[in-house]
């Protein structure tokens, strides 16, 4: 096996909890609180991992981490056998690592034209552009536009049509691995398709890494290789796809798998109903994380955290993982 | 069994500097006492239009053109302000999709609970203690004590739930609710699903329920309505409407939800094509454009083309695809 | 052809009668001021003392002052002084402003507090307190009232251009900048700066006519133009003199004044309309 693209090593990002006077008269560990406690991750080259939680469980935080966006309080991050954690050449990083955000229109910058906004990355990296108008309809053209868009503004661009944009810049300089946060957010399900096989087909093509960060479980099986499930900043559970989703091992993973609406009505699952939501950093329970909500915890799941456990291609991060043969 | 709503022939137009945009074009669809109707479609297709329009709340540049909007038999267009606004809140009320904005951000959730209630002759004290039963219906742990919170200390399930009891508070005839778990987590999403389904058991209003989300409708609904560039294309059962879909627009739509497929596919399906401009809607079917089943026939409008009992679909060759 | 220049700026200004109003003022202004020697029927300067308060007449347009000098000679002159000031001023203010503002929104937090510190503390203090100082201080003259603007002004640009710039620094797009490698240098120049100039440019048509009557202002309390020049200041303090006898002088002193404030004011307003995208009706 290739060496990872990739590897994080008990990652953690702090947020400060307290502002001002208030964080000068707390004690020191109050100050802050743990959006990411301790990541560790591989990703292969050439693969896509896909990053699936709810809100608050930390994968963007995560997805910014990895890009340099928020800073680390602590562990270790390898890229390409660079390390991103001791103060990298960011600008030379992010030509290999490029990011698309949740909003397709909200993250294309609004008073420049399509064509101006997919050369830029040549303009940011001083790369020889060449030709500046063929260029810019070539990347237009593999994202699927044509050179009609050319000229136009983004709020004169459809959803869809703007996340195209973005993946044409994602892709402008050829970089090694994206960052994807979202990537179907805002888009109707009969444009989502299309974004969906505009990356898996440069993906295919380029051999590009791909990280998927997404709540939209019904994609994860058309798109991802592998996927992490998050909670409440921690990997609760990791592995090839199928695997993750028709056999989960962590009581969280199945509970989220099975809370999935279907839309054939004649097929009813036995749903997991959850009580509660996620909590806050601020209140993070004792022990594992998810014990208070969880249908089956036992006595000790209160008091020890579980270690994120390899069995295989996959590792669970539970006191009582659920065997294979129920 | 009468229906609570009926809508029929409706037509809303804004007035634009491109020239009128007709947002709704003779829609027409019911909602029978005691059911859960969805109103499914993507952006663009004429649900906050209609949205506003039943509830007589436009924006100054919208016009109800043509048609009719009637609870149990009123008439709302038309109807006079101080009828109108005597009926919202009690006859029909609203969830909204992200409920900080609904809620005010100042007040306590119990005065809010119990400003609904202005037009009841109990006292403050009663008011309360029907808000807080309320509170504690929908699920909120210690509902007397989250009578004194601000929205702003709830979560944001917890917000949700308050918004849903605040618009069932006065056990309105027709409940609107506007992708109310779009903002939700999954695992919330099932919470609030469960939930409506049991108030509307107890409650026995009619709920009309929007949401972009086939599997959720599918769930949670008896009927669906499917729109598509401002009008209604195809209506009937879930299960007839989802397993025999009439219109080619339906039949495409639950083609694309990536939920459908249990293996990985290669390429997954999509709806090439954009919406058609609606200052200068195209003659004929609406879908036309973008249908890979059109013919010459479909130059002509088509009228709405009963499948099978009350399961309808606006296509020429609707008995031909519900087969 | 049609369809786009409705759809300008221009286009959707001049569909806006309370923009025409404003814009028709403007130019007449503007045109007094380039053309003043040519439609003055006297010399501003020229005083006939014959004619002394001589009332509005066929000769004397508007009448003429203590010292028998044409009023609306004088005031097509002073034209030119109120332009020149508010242009000079409002520049200068506007680009230390828009910089400085651009500067403690983006910078870092240290830096935002202390010009920020710096805007506040210049913001409360009273113009006219910080006029009679530096005249004091300065020699008399229009530089004089220059620098009073600048002062006193650059903190509400630099004010409103931070906030703006702080709202866009967290923007998704900006964001998506950063993580592309782009520069400091360039997220502000090429991305922050195109979104903060049409705020930017509404305050500094609203705050035109505020330059123009603290220039009137302090000429008429005698600390603004040197004496015999032709402000629409100094013509208001000379006919605050013989306010009695001769309320003509004070009334034509006062008209260009009242005119051309409404006219940059409604501009200011018809812009901020036009171009913040919340107010306009539709798309």
């Amino acid at each position: 096996m290739t060496a990872p693209i990739l590897t994080l090593r008990d990652v953690v990002v702090e947020f400060p909890a307290l502002r001002g006077l208030k964080a000068m008269m707390a004690p020191r560990n109050a100050r802050h609180v743990q959006a990411l406690s301790g990541i560790s991750l591989d990703v292969a080259r050439g693969e896509t991992l896909a990053i699936v939680g709810e809100s608050g469980s930390g994968k963007t935080t995560l997805a910014r981490a990895i890009n340099g966006l928020l800073p680390l309080a602590g562990g270790e991050i390898w890229f390409n056998d660079m390390a991103l954690h001791q103060r990298p050449d960011w600008h030379a990083i992010r030509r290999q690592m490029a990011m698309m955000f949740q909003d397709p229109v909200g993250s294309l910058s609004p008073r420049k034209t399509v064509r101006e906004l997919v050369l830029e990355p040549f303009a940011i990296h001083g790369q020889d552009v060449g030709n500046p108008s063929q260029t810019a309809q070539r990347l237009l053209e593999d994202a699927g536009l044509n050179a009609d868009f050319l000229n136009r503004y983004p709020h004169q661009l459809s959803g869809g049509q703007a996340r195209r944009v973005g993946v044409a810049r994602a892709l402008a300089l050829n970089p090694a691995m994206v960052l994807a946060d979202e990537p179907t957010a805002g888009l109707d399900v009969s444009v989502q398709g299309e974004i969906l096989n505009l990356l898996n087909g440069i993906k295919a093509e380029h051999g590009l890494t791909t990280i998927i960060i997404t709540h939209n479980l019904n994609i994860l099986r058309h798109i991802a290789d592998r996927i992490a499930v998050m909670y409440l900043g921690r990997i609760v559970e990791i592995g090839p796809v199928t695997q993750i989703m028709e056999q989960p091992r962590h009581p969280y993973t199945a509970a989220l798998m099975s809370a999935n609406p279907e839309p054939d009505p004649t097929t009813r699952r036995a749903r997991i109903i959850l009580s509660g939501e996620t909590p806050a950093l601020t209140a993070r329970p004792s022990g594992c994380e998810f014990h208070p909500r969880c249908p089956v915890a036992r006595a000790d799941c209160g008091s020890q955290i579980p270690e994120l456990t390899k069995a295989g291609p996959r590792a669970v991060s539970c006191h009582y993982p659920i065997s294979e043969n129920t | 069994m009468t229906d609570t709503l009926t809508v029929d022939g409706l037509t809303v137009h804004y007035a634009t500097r491109e020239g009128a945009l007709q947002a709704l074009r003779d829609v027409a669809l019911d909602v029978p006492a005691g059911q859960i109707v969805g109103i499914v479609g993507e952006s663009g297709c004429g649900k906050s239009t209609l949205i506003n329009a039943l509830l007589q709340l436009m924006p100054e540049n919208a016009r109800i053109a043509a048609g009719s909007v009637r609870l149990e038999g009123e008439e709302l267009v038309g109807a006079a302000q101080r009828r109108l606004r005597d009926m919202r809140g009690r006859d029909i009320s609203v969830v909204f999709q992200d409920p900080m904005t609904s809620l005010n951000p100042v007040l306590t959730i119990g005065r809010q609970m119990r400003d609904i209630q202005y037009r009841e002759p109990c006292d403050r004290a009663e008011k309360l203690r029907r808000a807080a039963a309320m509170l504690g219906r929908v699920g909120l742990p210690d509902p007397q004590a989250r009578l004194d919170a601000y929205p702003h200390e709830l979560s944001g399930g917890q917000r949700q739930r308050v918004a849903i009891a605040m618009a069932v508070l006065m056990r309105p005839k027709l409940l609107i609710a506007d992708e109310p778990t779009t903002a939700l987590d999954a695992t919330l999403e099932v919470q609030i699903i469960e939930l409506l389904k049991e108030l509307q058991r107890e409650i026995g209003c009619a709920i009309l329920f929007i949401s972009h989300h086939l599997g959720v409708i599918a769930e949670l609904c008896d009927r669906v309505v499917v729109m598509y560039a401002g009008e209604a294309v195809e209506e009937g059962p879930v299960a007839d409407v989802f397993l025999h879909p009439s219109h080619p627009y339906t039949a495409k739509l639950i083609e694309c939800d990536p939920g459908r497929m249990k293996t990985r596919a290669k390429l997954l399906p999509a709806i090439p094509g954009d919406l058609p401009d609606l200052t200068a809607p195209p003659e004929g079917c609406i879908f036309r454009d973008r249908c890979d089943k059109a013919t010459d026939l479909c130059r002509t409008k088509p009228n709405p083309v009963a499948v099978n009992g009350t399961h309808w679909a606006r296509c020429h060759y609707a008995a031909e695809y519900g087969a | 052809m049609m369809r786009q220049f409705r759809h300008s700026l221009l286009g959707r200004l001049l569909a806006d009668p309370m923009a025409v109003f404003a814009l028709t003022i403007i130019i007449g202004l503007v045109v007094v001021a380039i053309f003043a020697d040519a439609i003055s029927p006297h010399d501003h300067t020229l005083m006939n003392l014959a004619d002394r308060f001589a009332p509005p007449s066929t000769t004397y347009w508007l009448g003429t002052d203590n010292l028998g000098r044409d009023t609306f000679s004088r005031l097509a002159q002073g034209s030119r002084i109120a332009l020149y000031v508010a242009l000079v001023a409002v520049s200068i203010s506007g680009m230390i402003g828009l910089i400085l503002g651009m500067i403690a929104g983006f910078g870092p937090r240290w830096l935002d507090n202390l010009l920020l510190f710096i805007f506040d503390t210049l913001r409360a203090y009273p113009t006219i307190i910080l006029a009679l100082a530096l005249a004091a201080l300065l020699p008399r003259g229009l530089s004089t009232v220059i620098i009073v603007v600048v002062i006193t002004s650059f903190s509400e640009y630099g004010r409103v251009v931070r906030t703006q710039t702080l709202s866009l620094k967290n923007a998704e797009f900006i964001l998506a900048e950063r993580a592309m490698g782009a520069s400091p240098a360039r997220m502000v120049f090429h991305h922050i700066l195109p979104n903060v100039l049409g705020p930017f440019f509404i305050l500094a048509a609203m705050n035109l006519p505020v330059v123009i009557t603290i220039e009137a202002g302090m000429s008429f309390l005698g600390i603004g133009v040197p004496p015999g020049t032709p402000s629409w200041g100094a013509t208001l303090k000379d006919g605050f003199d013989y306010i009695r006898n001769t309320p003509w002088i004070i009334i034509a002193g006062g008209l260009p004044l009242i005119l051309v404030t409404l006219g940059f004011t409604f501009l200011g307003e018809a812009l901020r309309d036009q171009l913040d995208p919340k107010l306009r009706k539709s798309r």
